[in-house]
């Protein structure tokens, strides 16, 4: 491995531009770059353009900092604010009286429905989830809107438990769909990342689960007697079909609340 | 003022650069900013330790992402060729052309690219920011740095889509 000989892909050159390559490669990098002048004029390029960005931007962190971004000013305006966020609520999202979760992949429902019902909800998500101080309509620590969506919606709700994957229910919105009222739940991480959850009565064809991408994010949908679900959230598939899977599983198994632990490391939830 | 928030203002002028760079807007950069602030700021209770500077990073990152994703809802029309460009552009000289070069890169490949030459962070640090394993970092950071050569060699930019 530490054969000098070992041809270097371009990883190591990546790596040794950034000061990421081990001690034990970098004489036989700068050893190849010796002799590989289309490789020494890749990484020359690669430093220029850093140099580029650095020569353009560095000095924005020499600026005086606005008053605008003082912690102090910013506390004393977004504390009524930290209520909502602060609400670990995390209730389980179940239709009730559901059989037969199990139905996957049967037959599709009509494309036009299913494709216009995802639409609406990633619609939704991409409204709502750039909307820093009203993304939703009701908190989740209120105590009416697992009712009040329920009600709107037609059949019985509770909202996933996700705190496995860092998502914490932030709340709900009813919103208007082509079938009917939906509901929309959003997720947030604590990082600022956002899934939502939408539902909405749909009367096609039971189908398992789908994946579909557009602009930087992602959607998984599925229908299940007589109502469609959509997650959307971040465009890494593997992410978000662990996310959906445990979605369904709930809803499926009509399980209580996750009893997972809250320390089960988020960077396992996460494939390539 | 407490250790938590004194960290957090120590990161400020870093989430600046960043920002600026990212959106290339004093205005737009600051309000990303901004909402990265209050959303560290209340959100004390949720930090166990670590790296807070890298954690700030994650949320400008993540704010960032929310913000392409609702404008690109929006009836929008951008010029092929900006025409006003060099008024956008810092005194240095070159400087059109790696702003130009930026805009040009999609997203996670533009956030790839300046957490490390611009911020410094190592690859295992933007792979925590952006969520993803260290092999999608390089081969974003792969991705960006070709693209960048490509046009800073003058190959004329691919149309891009409007995000």
């Amino acid at each position: 491995m530490t054969d000098r000989h070992t041809p270097v892909t371009e990883d190591e050159l990546h790596a040794y531009v950034d000061g990421e390559l081990p001690a034990d490669r970098r004489d036989a990098v700068e050893a190849w770059l010796a002799s590989h002048q289309d490789d020494a004029n890749l990484v020359a390029a690669w430093r220029a353009q850093a140099e580029k960005i650095r020569a353009r931007y560095g000095a924005v962190a020499n600026e005086p900092v606005p008053a605008r971004l003082k912690p102090d000013q910013l506390l004393r305006n977004g504390r009524r604010w930290r209520t909502v966020a602060a609400a670990a609520a995390i209730a389980a999202f179940i239709v009730g009286g559901v059989a037969g979760w199990m139905a996957r992949g049967a037959s599709a429902a009509a494309p036009d429905a299913l494709q216009t019902f995802s639409n609406e909800a990633l619609a939704a998500h991409r409204l709502y989830i750039g909307e820093v101080r009203h993304p939703i309509e009701v908190g989740a620590a209120e105590s009416h809107l697992l009712p009040w969506l329920s009600r709107r919606v037609g059949t019985p709700l509770r909202a996933p438990d996700l705190t496995a994957f860092d998502f914490k229910l932030l709340g709900g919105r009813l919103l208007p769909s082509a079938s009917g009222p939906a509901a929309l739940f959003m997720y947030e991480s604590g990082s600022g990342e956002r899934v939502t959850l939408y539902c909405s009565q749909l009367k096609e064809a039971p189908s398992g689960l789908r994946y579909s991408t557009a602009d930087n994010f992602a959607a998984v949908h599925w229908v299940e007697s007589d109502y469609g679900w959509v997650l959307s959230g971040p465009a890494e598939k593997s992410r978000l079909k662990g996310i959906a899977k445990a979605v369904y599983e709930q809803l499926e198994n009509r399980a209580p609340p996750s009893k997972r632990s809250k320390a089960e490391p988020v960077m396992s939830q996460r494939g390539s | 003022m407490s250790t938590f928030r004194h960290s957090i203002e120590a990161c400020i002028p870093a989430l600046r650069r960043y920002g600026r760079a990212l959106t290339r807007d004093a205005e737009t950069a600051d309000d990303l900013v901004q909402d990265t602030l209050v959303r560290a700021l209340r959100s004390e209770h949720l930090f166990h330790g670590g790296d807070i500077r890298a954690w700030m990073f994650t949320i400008l990152t993540n704010l960032n992402r929310n913000r392409l994703r609702s404008l690109s809802r929006r009836p929008s029309t951008s010029p092929l060729e900006d025409d006003d460009a060099a008024d956008l552009a810092g005194p240095e000289a070159g400087g059109r052309d790696i702003e130009r070069a930026l805009a040009l890169l999609v997203e996670d490949q533009r956030h790839a690219l300046l957490l490390v030459v611009l911020e410094g962070l190592s690859y295992r640090e933007v792979a925590e920011v952006q969520g993803v394993p260290i092999g999608t970092v390089m081969s974003r950071l792969a991705r960006a740095r070709a693209q960048v050569k490509a046009y800073l060699d003058g190959e004329r930019p691919a149309l891009r889509r409007v995000k």
